[in-house]
């Protein structure tokens, strides 16, 4: 009975509590990953990512619901299910006293491989993360990128099927980030199922063949980035015209052209409509505007991005969850 | 059904050993790394062997010796015994430590012998009593302590000393997987320690002390243990009071001590770390 699926979860709940209140972590959470995808799970801080993934991992008990990966249960086989995974990310740390090659070593032994094989194992990923040069210093000295790219490295020693990365660019400068995004495009490639957490839109887009949107503990909405977008409608055409006097006019031609359906922000001058014509339609707006003798600051054809579809999904943005933070 | 282990059995108890040996490893390599830790825990100890030695030393002078340095023979086992107590605050520091900066979630996702955490800890701490102690020994030699009983007694306090090391390092297990920060760990760990040092025979006679405080002191296993390492080191021992199981008894009451403390914070300390994924 092999499965497709690499993670399979259903009806995921977690309660944290503590004496005064309780926190529903999950609440039902449904998830599939197929073998060799990369799922990515979207969510604003306190949503139930990290919960979700640490039950995954096994590092906790679901008060209910069960879930598969690489089709062990993750609570009565759970000692099968560590030896496929990897685990790297905000909580699953690194050890700051040791060297780069020393942690990767003891990560080796413990992922139960020869101690030869975990040194050549090492070396290997050192070179790999380009972290060669630094092998021999204590963790201590490290970068918060040299830092992540040894903890994604602990996660990868034993050559896990299935990798969990929770918020592997959390607090990193632009270019670290960059720099981890290859990295992980890499593993992908190579065939690695991965589960990758994020409260960036862009990171997911970047790096997700599938997104799954949780909020409050579920998952609200799933599909790939251009699945998500459409849900949010297609294309529209946004003109911003110089004068006030102007917007009467403005709005006649618009209409005239890609139709009535226009919101307009009289604060910004903004006009939008759907354009079911695409750059075709565009040009037609700018020529008649340039016709009809109005000034336009900008113009342009705009594509939904995630932050649309994460307000029209929860009411709310990505980026600041009106709600608890995050139980570790 | 035969007695023979089952591969996989056999391979649990090899993966137990080899683990702990991995984590055991981990935790000594921080020595070298933070020196100032156990350079100041060493420091902590001669400084009490020269408070105690020169400043309360010249008070107290033990009935029925005329030589001074009879009360700085009789403090040290105190010293030591106090020193390897303070087992329980290393461990329970790391412990704690450790959760809070994760490297336990990566143990917990890892394939490994659960038990090996905790016991790969308890026996790092252990070997790193030990070096303390001995270098708390060599100083103690400098100050008039003294070894009269032979080679074998020696080694048989010394290996008392550890295993006392060892129990209380479970204490520590169960403290730090029980707090949520270092610094609470720390304090608790005071707060135990403290008394069950001050309380004891370790450093002055129980019975100066108020009659309702002396079962409490004669009882305390430190004051147990430092009664059997005076014995196995022949260091004068006079406060003993006849008759009582403790004075009489040291050596098997100081190992009955080891066994309880460590049959009751083990479960307890293994019971918190698997609750860790409630």
């Amino acid at each position: 009975m092999t499965s497709p699926m690499a993670i399979t979860a259903e009806g995921l709940v977690k309660i944290y509590r503590s004496r005064k209140n309780e926190v529903r972590a999950l609440d039902g959470l449904d998830l599939e990953v197929a073998e060799g995808t990369v799922l990515g799970l979207l969510g604003p801080n306190g949503a139930g990512k990290t919960t979700t993934v640490r039950i995954l991992a096994t590092l906790l008990k679901p008060d209910a619901g069960h879930a598969t990966v690489a089709g062990f249960d993750v609570v009565r086989q759970a000692d099968q299910l560590r030896s496929v995974i990897g685990l790297s990310g905000q909580f699953a740390a690194v050890d700051e006293n040791l060297t780069g090659r020393e942690n990767l070593f003891m990560f080796g032994r413990l992922y139960q491989l020869p101690a030869d094989e975990s040194k050549a194992r090492a070396a290997e990923l050192l070179e790999q993360f380009s972290l060669a040069t630094a092998a021999d210093r204590t963790v201590k000295t490290y970068s918060g990128g040299m830092r992540r790219r040894l903890d994604l490295a602990s996660a990868l020693i034993g050559r896990p099927r299935l990798l969990f990365l929770d918020e592997p660019t959390t607090g990193l400068d632009p270019r670290s980030r960059l720099g981890m995004w290859d990295v992980i495009r890499g593993l992908v490639r190579e065939g690695t199922t991965l589960l990758l957490t994020t409260q960036y839109l862009e990171e997911a887009d970047e790096l997700a063949d599938t997104i799954a949107v949780v909020d409050d503990g579920r998952i609200i909405a799933r599909g790939t980035a251009d699945e998500l977008k459409s849900q949010v409608g297609g294309e529209r055409i946004e003109v911003v015209v110089h004068a006030r006097d102007d917007i009467a006019r403005a709005r006649e031609v618009l209409a005239r052209d890609a139709g009535s359906d226009i919101t307009l922000d009289e604060h910004t001058r903004k006009m939008t409509v759907p354009s079911g014509t695409g750059a075709q339609g565009l040009v037609q707006v700018v020529r008649d505007l340039d016709a009809a003798g109005i000034r336009i600051d900008d113009i342009g054809l705009r594509r939904p991005t995630l932050d649309d579809v994460f307000l029209s999904l929860t009411g709310h943005g990505a980026e600041d969850a009106p709600f608890e933070e995050e139980v570790a | 059904m035969t007695a023979v282990a089952t591969p996989a059995a056999r391979r649990g108890v090899r993966s137990a050993i080899v683990d702990s040996r991995v984590i055991t490893w981990r935790n000594l390599k921080r020595i070298p790394r933070i020196p100032e830790l156990a350079i100041f825990a060493i420091f902590q100890s001669i400084m009490f062997v020269l408070l105690f030695a020169f400043v309360f030393g010249g008070a107290i002078l033990l009935p029925g010796y005329t030589d001074p340095n009879a009360y700085r023979e009789y403090l040290l086992p105190g010293v030591f015994c106090q020193t390897i107590s303070f087992a329980a605050a290393t461990t329970a520091v790391g412990m704690c430590d450790d959760i809070n900066k994760g490297i336990i979630d990566r143990f917990r996702s890892l394939p490994m012998a659960r038990s090996a955490v905790l016991s790969g800890r308890t026996v790092a701490d252990v070997i790193y009593q030990a070096g303390i102690l001995i270098v708390l020994m060599l100083s103690g030699l400098l100050v008039g302590w003294k070894v009269n009983n032979g080679i074998p007694s020696f080694l048989a306090g010394f290996g008392l000393l550890l295993l006392f090391a060892f129990a209380m390092s479970w204490i520590g297990v169960w403290l730090g997987l029980s707090v949520p920060t270092v610094e609470v760990a720390q304090q608790v760990s005071f707060i135990v320690i403290f008394p069950l040092s001050f309380v004891s025979s370790a450093f002055v006679p129980i019975a100066t002390m108020p009659t309702w405080l002396q079962p409490f002191a004669e009882w305390n296993p430190i004051s147990i243990i430092t009664s059997a390492c005076r014995e196995l080191f022949g260091n004068p021992n006079p406060f003993v009071q006849a008759g009582s199981l403790p004075s009489e008894q040291p050596i098997l009451l100081s190992l009955i001590w080891i066994v309880v403390i460590v049959g009751v914070f083990a479960p307890l300390g293994i019971r918190r770390y698997r609750s860790m994924s409630r």
